[in-house]
């Protein structure tokens, strides 16, 4: 297992190396990543809006979900569910746990929306429904992008831990690849590399994306 | 619900009747009295704190009074007296109220995420039901009254603070309210800029027959639009009268004092 740097491995092991990129590591980051941003939304208007008993409810599961690493979630997941397909299970638990971590993000979001904002749909006499969808909610989303852009990326950086559930992903594909030529050095370094570099222009992305929709000044 | 137009005029636009406002233990308003008749425009003078401003938020329901009742064009707004008994009405009632009453804010409150059309049609379209043509029509006309024609599609945040408070009046009159509140529409706004709101407002004075309540620091526009002044300290009317009246010869000692710290005279 010794013996210097190898090119060559780092070669070889590319092509696995990113098919385990695009197919899992890219898919659930994406995908998860939505349903995130989607569900964490949802949970947050819920949490406001229901009765009591309803919103203690959603707090005591969202603090739940957050309060277990999210490795343990994944397998239990796995385990409970057998007839899903893991990948699937990823993809959701990824979703879910994210989920309330954004929740937490569009709170803060939206009780910085300035009082004058609610003030004034009230005097045009506009509904709940239309204050929360035209007024509050995109001002909300604007305030939160930068937050809900480092859970993206901090979500990017959990998907190893899908190896827990046998999806193959990346660093997977990595270990398999090491396994069948007994070197890991090589495959571990590209596959930071490749984390790397991916992540740079996400963020890079997440702030292009901010000044983009950000209010013209 | 009987509309604006077929209540009698001699109803009063705004009534209040006993009204008392607390924050905490602190008496903004105390068993108030006071009618505003159709078409009238009253301008609420006084030292700060000394409840102007809340008496505003009150008919604009922003807050709600803990003795009293308020009436809008003779009907309830918020609380009705059923048998001695004050009873909160329903927020179905409320907003059905709120339609005939429009506000300017001293900080403008213009919804930033909106380009200045947008501002202006929100409403008319999804409160009133107007067509979004419509509404667009009817929001250019204002933009011409106010002097912004070139700005329908900038955004609130590249308009200057006087730009935005035209805006601001422009998108409250796209309701065509009964009732116009000015909450200290200039205070805001650099002092040469001020002219061009006020002038504004008014043509709007001039030019329609919208009832409004006025708070504002500007005694020559005070003087200007409103047919009557009344002043008030520690939550109380303490006099009332015709502008030429109050800012000539107030009898109050009170109102002396005041007067002359705001003119300067």
């Amino acid at each position: 297992m010794s013996g210097g740097w190898n090119w060559q491995h780092v070669w070889d092991s590319l092509p696995t190396l990113l098919e385990g990129f695009l197919t899992v590591t890219l898919l659930v980051t994406v995908v998860g990543s939505v349903i995130a941003a989607v569900l964490g939304l949802v949970l947050e208007l819920l949490r406001r809006s229901a009765p009591a008993p309803l919103a203690a409810l959603l707090t005591f599961v969202v603090n739940f979900i957050r309060m277990t690493p999210i490795v343990v979630q994944l397998m239990f997941a796995y385990f409970a569910l057998l007839a899903l397909d893991p990948l699937t299970i990823g993809i959701v638990v990824f979703g879910i746990h994210y989920a309330t971590y954004m929740a937490e993000v569009y709170r803060a979001g939206i009780d910085s929306v300035p009082q004058g904002q609610w003030e004034a749909t009230t005097a045009l006499s506009m509904s709940r429904g239309r204050t929360w969808r035209a007024v509050i909610v995109p001002q909300a989303v604007r305030a939160t992008l930068p937050s809900l852009g480092n859970y993206v990326i901090s979500m990017f950086k959990d998907t190893p831990f899908l190896i827990a559930i046998t999806v193959p992903d990346m660093i997977s594909n990595a270990l398999r690849y090491g396994g069948d030529h007994f070197r890991f050095t090589e495959v571990i370094v590209v596959a930071g590399v490749i984390f790397l570099i991916a992540s740079y222009p996400t963020s890079v992305l997440i702030r292009k994306l901010e000044q983009r929709i950000a209010f013209t000044t | 619900m009987p509309s604006p137009r077929d209540i009698d005029p001699s109803t009063p636009a705004i009534r209040f009747e006993g009204v008392e406002k607390r924050f905490g233990d602190n008496v903004v308003l105390q068993g108030l009295d006071f009618e505003v008749a159709r078409g009238d425009r009253v301008t609420l003078i006084g030292p700060s704190g000394s409840g102007k401003t809340t008496i505003l938020r009150l008919v604009m329901t922003l807050e709600e009074a803990n003795e009293g009742y308020i009436f809008i064009d003779g009907q309830p707004l918020t609380h009705t007296d059923e048998g001695g008994k004050r009873v909160a009405l329903k927020e179905r009632h409320r907003n059905e109220m709120r339609k005939r009453i429009g506000m300017v804010f001293q900080q403008f409150n213009l919804f930033p995420n909106m380009s200045v059309m947008e501002n202006l049609i929100e409403a008319p379209v999804h409160v009133l039901g107007l067509s979004k043509a419509d509404a667009v029509e009817r929001g250019r006309e204002l933009l011409a009254r106010v002097g912004l024609v070139d700005k329908e599609d900038a955004h609130p945040s590249s308009l200057s603070g006087g730009q935005q408070q035209r805006v601001a009046i422009a998108r409250a009159l796209a309701m065509d309210p009964e009732i116009l509140l000015l909450d200290e529409v200039t205070s805001a706004l650099d002092p040469e800029i001020v002219g061009e709101v006020l002038e504004i407002l008014r043509d709007v004075a001039r030019t329609t027959d919208i009832t409004m309540l006025i708070v504002t620091h500007e005694m020559h526009f005070a003087r200007d639009v409103s047919n009557r002044v009344m002043m008030f300290d520690g939550g109380r009317v303490i006099e009332q009268g015709d502008p030429e009246t109050i800012f000539t010869a107030p009898t109050h000692e009170r109102t002396k004092s005041f007067l002359s710290a705001v003119l300067g005279t």
